[in-house]
Order: structure tokens, then sequence, then C-alpha cells
């Protein structure tokens, strides 16, 4: 099976020139999601301002082609939003943005909806407010560090 | 010869042309079915018989032990499948290993669902099995050892002979799976005490949909194609002429250059390496540096996925693949990585580049400073680089 062949050209456009790759330092809200067992990590930085508006969004992504695309496509679909306008970018939202993804990848574009979410969960912990409708984010598993340790690295 | 760098000899090979042109008779004008009455087909059968003869003598073989099938993943599900069904009275348990090829292991799953017992040997962290662990796993009811030649992931190349010989002094059946071996290392049944061997004429610059079984004489085995009288009247199917000539051919020519191409590629196959891990940090090796297949490469790059890296490393023209598993369309990596006691995380950072006689120092050259840019690009967007560097500031300081 080849990947290529299988990505819309979108999807490969979001991965060959990601939008919005990085991190924001002091981001109201930071979530990061994913496991690494599973390949997937991603993490989503907003910057909100005063009225709720998303005014940035960056990520980064350890995971597969469409992992990285979603990430890129969610981030600029939550650019320009309030949170709660945010919170209804849904994984169907960002597979149709990138015109659709191939049914193994399905499970990266509910990652990039939890990212915003969990981006959103500690925006509103932080500023301690509720937003309607989310649920808190479930935390990743690491097993990297003990493996290194072990090795001596 | 083309404007890719092809490093993935592992899951097939370029056919030759010496290869091609002795196959192409058999197709427009030599088509006839060797099974035929008539001279023009008897002239055909021949050609079959020299064949069979030819990689019977490759491997220290008579003909008569020669079967031809459609592949390397047949002769696995024949040789497994085969003898368990003809020993069935004798017992039901079968060792083999956790690394083997699915054509294997899921051989051995379909036979666990039918009342046999199956033993997994595990496999150290370079992918060698320890005989002392296959000593212990035997049993009264042991009926077979199935133990790969060599890793088609990592390369690492098992102790067979040892295998072959523990089994012997049991009385039980030995077979391994040589697809990755046969033709790129030296062979034979005899001396290496093999029963039965599975063999694929595309992983040696052959044709796809031709392998072969080795069955040693008076071993016993059932039939798995059912049909015509064809192999000695052990495998039905129309004899594939083309394919065998081919196959025969192919093998010829690897085991005549089988030194050379060896030395060529271990001195590429290290260039490689230690190219990338003086360039590359935080990359590891994998398999055994010693036991070894001479065209085999396999990285992790930590903090990095393995798709990603090879879309971009197609995106450069280089053809390669991964043990991730966005690659093996499950959630799992590959069991290989993980049977060598790598961690999920890292094992879906994997890259396998494997060469052949083709690869040229400047494709070297190129993959290397192709596969720096691209680690680095990718382990910029990597929240986990980003972990770990933050990480090691806050300990420096």
């Amino acid at each position: 099976m080849s990947q290529v062949t299988e990505y819309s050209k979108k999807v490969m456009d979001h991965f060959s020139n990601p939008r919005n790759v990085g991190e924001i330092e002091d981001a109201a809200g930071v979530g990061t999601v994913g496991n690494a067992k599973c390949g997937d990590i991603m993490r989503m930085y907003l910057d909100i301002d005063e009225n709720q508006v998303v005014r940035e969004a960056k990520f980064k992504t350890f995971g597969c082609g469409a992992a990285i695309a979603t990430s890129s496509m969610a981030t600029e679909l939550v650019k320009g939003k309030t949170v709660q306008e945010a919170l209804e970018v849904t994984n169907k939202a960002v597979m149709e943005a990138l015109d659709g993804l191939p049914p193994v990848k399905v499970h990266c574009s509910l990652l990039a909806e939890q990212a915003i979410h969990a981006a959103l969960w500690d925006y509103a912990e932080k500023n301690g407010i509720k937003i309607e409708g989310l649920k808190p984010p479930v935390n990743d598993i690491d097993e990297t560090e003990e493996f290194y340790e072990m090795q001596g690295e | 010869m083309s404007k890719y760098i092809y490093m993935d000899n592992a899951a097939t090979t370029r056919v030759t042309q010496e290869v091609f042109d002795a196959m192409e008779p058999y197709f427009c004008e030599q088509f006839g079915n060797p099974s035929s009455a008539y001279e023009f087909s008897g002239k055909i059968a021949e050609k079959v018989a020299e064949a069979r003869a030819s990689i019977g003598k490759a491997i220290g073989a008579s003909e008569k032990e020669i079967y031809f099938t459609g592949g390397g993943s047949e002769s696995d599900n024949w040789a497994i499948k085969g003898v368990a069904d003809a020993l069935r009275e004798k017992g039901n348990h079968i060792i083999t290993t956790e690394i083997e090829h699915h054509a294997v292991l899921h051989t051995c799953e379909f036979l666990e669902k039918r009342g046999f017992e199956i033993t997994y040997l595990p496999v150290d962290d370079k992918g060698l099995v320890n005989v002392e662990d296959l000593k212990k796993a035997i049993r009264p009811t042991t009926i077979l050892i199935s133990v790969m030649f060599a890793n088609n992931e990592i390369g690492t190349v098992e102790p067979i002979k040892e295998i072959g010989r523990i089994a012997h002094e049991h009385g039980i059946y030995f077979h391994t799976d040589a697809v990755q071996a046969f033709g790129h290392l030296p062979i034979d049944v005899n001396e290496m005490n093999i029963d039965l061997m599975s063999a694929s004429g595309h992983k040696i610059n052959g044709p796809k949909g031709i392998g072969l079984l080795y069955i040693r004489k008076g071993i016993k085995i059932t039939n798995l194609i059912h049909g015509g009288a064809q192999e000695s009247g052990k495998r039905a199917g129309t004899t594939n002429a083309a394919g065998i000539i081919g196959f025969a051919k192919a093998t010829e020519l690897a085991v005549r250059d089988m030194e050379e191409t060896r030395a060529y590629e271990s001195r590429l196959r290290d260039k490689l390496i230690a190219g990338v891990t003086a360039e590359i940090p935080y990359t590891r090796v994998n398999g055994d540096l010693t036991n070894r297949l001479s065209n085999n490469v396999n990285f992790c790059f930590r903090f990095i996925e393995g798709e990603s890296l090879l879309i971009m490393l197609d995106q450069k023209g280089i053809c390669a693949s991964s043990g991730s598993a966005c690659t093996s369309g499950s959630l799992d990596p590959s069991h290989v990585l993980l049977a060598i006691g790598l961690p999920h995380e890292i094992a879906h950072g994997s890259l396998r580049l494997t060469l052949s006689k083709d690869t040229t120092e400047e494709d070297i050259d190129y993959v290397v400073e192709s596969l720096k840019q691209i680690v680095e690009r990718l382990r910029m967007m990597s929240p986990l680089y980003e972990d770990f560097v933050k990480k090691n500031k806050e300990a420096s300081a």
C-alpha cells in the first residue's frame, strides 16, 4: 500500500508544507494528546485574547503523514474562531477540509479534534472558566525514557 | 536505471537482463504445457528439469527434493501445515520464533486454532535465537522446528546449523524460511541439517510468483495444493516454466557472484551505517552487526515516526520501508522490533534500507544527506523532541 497514492492532494500539501508548526511561549492553552504506543502524539498551542478569540495556533506532532496534515489543518481551522466555535471544529470538519483521509487514518483526525479540546481545556483551567460541552483530555503514555535509562543513554 | 534510488531489495529486486532473456522464449514461443505428451512441450519439460537440478545443486540437494511453488509464502504454508497434518498422530507441538515472517507466524496461529500448540521462542536484543531456549522448549510431542535463516527486517542471521543439529538429535523435523538468505548466503542443506527450506525467486533478481520448497527425501508431508500430478504429485498447478527457468538463472548468477556481491554490499552497508550514525544523533542500529545479511540496514531515529520519514524519502526519490504501524496497516509497529525489546514509540521510528549490487557510493552519500535533512525537519515538528531538549536544558541548568 502506498501512502502517497492514498492521500489526497490537500493532505500531501499540508504534510509537505505544514502550516503553523512551532510553539507559542506562554500560550493561553496547551494540549498534548495521543499515545506514543500507537505512534501519534499531537501538541497544540493556542493564543487566545480577552474576547476569547483564538489569535494564533501552533502545533508539534509526532506521527504519520496524516497526523501531521490533520494537525496543520486543525490549527488553520481554529484560528480566528471563538473558543466556543473552536470547540465545534470536529474531526469530520478537519477531514472534509483535507478532502478526506484513507479509512485507517481517520483516527488521526480524531486526535486533531482531541488536541484542540485539550488546549481549550488547559485554557479554561488556567482562567477558571467553564466552556460548555468540553470534557477533560486523556493523558498519554510514555515508555521511552525508561528504555533509554535502561540502556544507559 | 531510473530516477529512483531503490533501497528496498528485501521487499523485491529487479529482474536482471540475463534472467529476463532466459525466460523470454517461454512466453510467446515455447508456451507449451510441460506436462503435455508431444515433443513441443517435451523440450520445455527438459529445460524445467535442468533448472530443477541446477537449483538443487546450489544447496546440495537432489533434483527430486526441489518442489516449485507460487512463492515464499506458499512454501512456508506448505512446510508447516503439511508436516502438522502428516505428523498429527505423533504430536501437536511446533516450535518457531517471535521474529518469523507473517507467512510462518500466521500459519502457526491458524494451526493453534485447530488444536496445535506453538512455542514462539524469544530472541535477544540483536534478534538472535538462544539455542538453550530451544532445547528447553522441546517436548515429546514436538513435531517441527521452524526458524528463519535470516530476518527480513533487521537482517540477523540465525544459528541454523546448530538449530538443525538440535532438531535432529531429538528426531524433530527442521524447516527454515530462507527467503532472505537463499542466493545471498552459502547454504548446504546437508551440512546445515535442514529438512525443509522455503525460498523465493524475486528476492534474488528473479521473477515474482515462483518459489520453492526443499523437502528432504523421506520427510512426511501432506500436500497443500490439490489437483494435477505436477511436482511429482506433491504440488498441483500447471508448471510455471518461464518462472522456474528464470528462478534457476537467477540462482546460478547469485551463487556465481555471491562472494563478490557480499563484499561489495557489506562495504556500502557499513558506509551507510557509519555515515548515518555520525551525522544523525539519537540513532540506533537494529540487529546484529556481525551475523547480518550483507545488504540490510535498519535504523531507529528517536522522536520521529516512520511513515512521515518514508514519504519524505519518497519525495527525494528514495525507496525504503519502515516497521511503523502506519505502514503495516495495524496499530502495532513491527513484531520484530518489539521482539528485540524496543518500546513501541522507538519501533515506530524505524527505517529499513536494503541495498543491492546496483547501489552506488553516490547513492549512499545522497541517502545519508537526505536522511540528515529529513530527520532534522521531522524532529523540529516533534513534541517528543521538544520535551527532550527542554529536559536536557533543565538538567544542565
